[in-house]
């Protein structure tokens, strides 16, 4: 009865943005959601495969989604960005991620990790210098949490970080490192007072390069090739002491908090590729004929395609759901944690039936599918891993049955 | 010398084209129920360069007019996300919007330049679903104002235009006066990409409902579609082995 009485009063207080009319997106969203699709469509569709062979940073199109004002989508006006909500920007990774799902990742981590926790805890100078220059597509930020000893486990951060005079000097290495060899600063979070466990972890601020900071080898990836996966090595790494973000110890619940968000994005970009391996599946059953008709009219594809439909679907308006109780200031970590889930599941469901659906087709470069599958398999695993998105989901759940 | 009244207000008329043509069963047009529509390419053209006149500071304000019926007014949002400054709506629908040609339009146009006190009118060359390429042209002849055409290249000196034609022969450059009516031609420019703080800004910026009638402009039209069919089939070709075959063929189907 008490979780039926929330949901009430959830409908209830959103206003003009209920629940209800979800169906029909507020007219300035209608507006972006198409100019993002018709830059996914003209720009990024037709080099999309040429990105994924050649492992190419797309330098020149984040250079233009920063002059459209994509890469900092939360961030207000007065600092460069675009000054639009959660919805908003789930709408446009979706889109950007459906032309490119490398791409779309590049812009997620700038927009919500690495932006992210400065917007929300960073001083007024902080937000001056690390997020003004990072709006424009000139340069991209980092998010360097998860080690080789670490990656579910985040409480054990065994990146050390001890004050030496006006310094701090970090030692320790970050692995799996999103934009790493693209990007112009980091967000590092490292240990600074061992016995207090994760409540001893502080976030830091660096820039790259920076004398102490090298990077490991590009990781040569299944899928979103285009962007570039590393570890972050700290030797030595000195930093001024204005460079901690937030409070001393509050590294973890900073990560947490950053990645809960994130979370809608990795969503809104696994909603993308689905979408994008549906478009492919359906395109075909169009045009193959067999059986002296096209496929299309067969009952096993349009199964296939109902169901993908259906996938794609929930986990989009979930991820809506998700966005919009965000955008009101409401409880939003449960659902957030379910888009994300729901999404990665549906981009992996359904860029593996498109392949089914294609057949021969699907399995080779020719045709799109095999990218989509290659890049949908990894919004199951980072940004939490599907696992973990049950737990905090049950969390969350069971929280509310608490008489 | 100076003077910033010579080149006040343009006025560009996006139209909005279907994304996906075909033809009504009973031939008597094409099916435009539920269709997504979105602005001509040529338009968007259009719009780009009026927005970058006005970012040169040679103009102060740029009205995006629209002809049609709801669904025009995202047209009219989109050149407004795009920088123009804010937009007329003129309700036409059913009916007459179904027989609203280059005629109409122009009609239309030149009583809203007159209306405006525009100097500059700017359209593209044609709309891409029934490749008219009438509209600028009568809307000048109506308004007895000069045009400049398939324009690649535009520049305003004083209160004169200079327009870049591409004509079948090559480049024609003219100078014309303003108040002129220009069209736009394929590489005149780039058209952007609305920025998202541009889009927010959009919102904000006003959409005028205007009726033909208050115009006191007469909509009926002197055409009637009397068939719309869609082009014959590819029908597959031929491989032949050699040469002689070849002009055998010819000679048979009496190409040659």
């Amino acid at each position: 009865m008490k979780s039926l009485k929330n949901l009430m009063s959830t409908a209830i207080d959103f206003g003009c943005r209920s629940l209800t009319q979800l169906a029909e997106l507020p007219e300035t969203h209608q507006l972006l959601r198409q100019t993002c699709r018709d830059y996914a469509d003209r720009e990024l569709m037709p080099i999309a495969a040429k990105l994924d062979k050649e492992h190419v940073f797309p330098a020149k199109q984040i250079h233009e989604l920063g002059a459209m004002g994509v890469m900092a989508m939360e961030v207000p006006e007065e600092l460069g960005g675009a000054g639009m909500d959660y919805l908003a920007y789930s709408l446009a990774m979706e889109e950007i991620s459906r032309g490119c799902a490398s791409t779309g990742v590049v812009v997620s981590v700038n927009n919500s990790l690495y932006i992210g926790p400065i917007l929300k805890f960073g001083t007024v100078e902080q937000k001056k210098q690390w997020i003004a220059p990072f709006t424009t597509g000139e340069k991209v930020g980092c998010f360097a949490l998860s080690e080789p000893g670490n990656g579910s486990d985040a409480g054990a951060a065994s990146t050390l970080a001890r004050q030496e005079g006006d310094q701090w000097v970090l030692n320790g290495t970050k692995a799996w490192i999103t934009n790493s060899w693209d990007a112009s600063a980091t967000v590092v979070f490292a240990t600074t007072d061992k016995k207090l466990k994760h409540k001893g972890i502080s976030a830091f601020l660096v820039p790259m390069p920076h004398p102490g900071l090298s990077l490991g080898k590009k990781e040569d990836k299944l899928g979103i090739r285009a962007s570039s996966t590393a570890n972050i090595i700290l030797e030595d790494c000195r930093i001024p002491l204005e460079n901690m973000l937030g409070p001393r110890g509050a590294g973890f619940r900073i990560a947490m908090q950053t990645l809960d968000s994130g979370r809608i994005g990795i969503a809104a970009q696994a909603l993308g590729i689905a979408q994008a391996a549906l478009d492919c599946a359906a395109d075909y059953a169009h045009k193959r004929t067999a059986f002296g008709a096209p496929i299309g009219k067969l009952q096993a594809i349009q199964f296939k395609l109902a169901d993908m439909a259906v996938a794609v679907e929930s986990a989009r308006l979930l991820t809506w759901k998700a966005a919009i109780l965000k955008d009101s200031n409401k409880p939003f970590i449960k659902e957030a944690a379910m888009a994300k889930l729901a999404a990665s599941e549906a981009a992996t469901f359904c860029s593996h039936q498109a392949i089914q659906v294609l057949g021969g087709m699907g399995y080779v470069t020719d045709m799109p599918a095999e990218r989509h599958y290659r890049d949908a398999r990894i919004t199951e695993i980072y940004e939490g891993t599907s696992e973990i998105q049950r737990l905090v989901i049950a969390g969350q759940l069971l929280k509310e049955y608490q008489s | 010398m100076h003077s910033n009244r010579y080149c006040n207000r343009i006025i560009v008329l996006p139209f909005s084209v279907l994304l996906e043509i075909r033809v009504k069963p009973d031939n008597s047009g094409v099916v435009t129920d539920g269709v997504k529509h979105s602005m001509n390419p040529f338009c968007e053209i259009a719009v780009e360069e009026a927005v970058k006149l006005k970012e040169k500071k040679l103009i102060k304000e740029v009205v995006a007019v629209s002809c049609g019926p709801q669904q025009s007014q995202e047209t009219i949002r989109t050149a407004l996300a795009m920088g123009a400054d804010r937009g007329i709506h003129v309700e036409v629908a059913g009916k007459d919007y179904e027989t609203l040609g280059p005629l109409q339009v122009s009609k239309i146009m030149a009583a809203l330049a007159k209306k405006e006190d525009a100097q500059l009118i700017i359209l593209g060359k044609q709309a891409i679903d029934d490749d008219c390429n009438q509209t600028g042209q009568m809307t000048a002849a109506l308004l007895d104002w000069p045009q400049g055409t398939f324009a690649s290249e535009v520049s305003l000196d004083g209160d004169k235009v200079k327009v870049v034609r591409e004509i079948d022969g090559g480049l024609e450059t003219i100078k014309i006066s303003t108040p002129a009516v220009l069209t736009a031609d394929l590489r005149l420019n780039t058209p952007r990409y609305a920025t998202l703080p541009n889009i927010m800004k959009a919102k904000k910026k006003k959409i005028a409902n205007v009726k033909p009638a208050d115009l006191g402009v007469d909509l009926t039209s002197r055409l009637e579609v009397l068939k719309v069919e869609e082009p014959p089939q590819r029908q597959a070709g031929v491989k032949v082995e050699t040469v002689e075959d070849l002009v055998g063929k010819l000679k048979e189907t009496g190409r040659i």
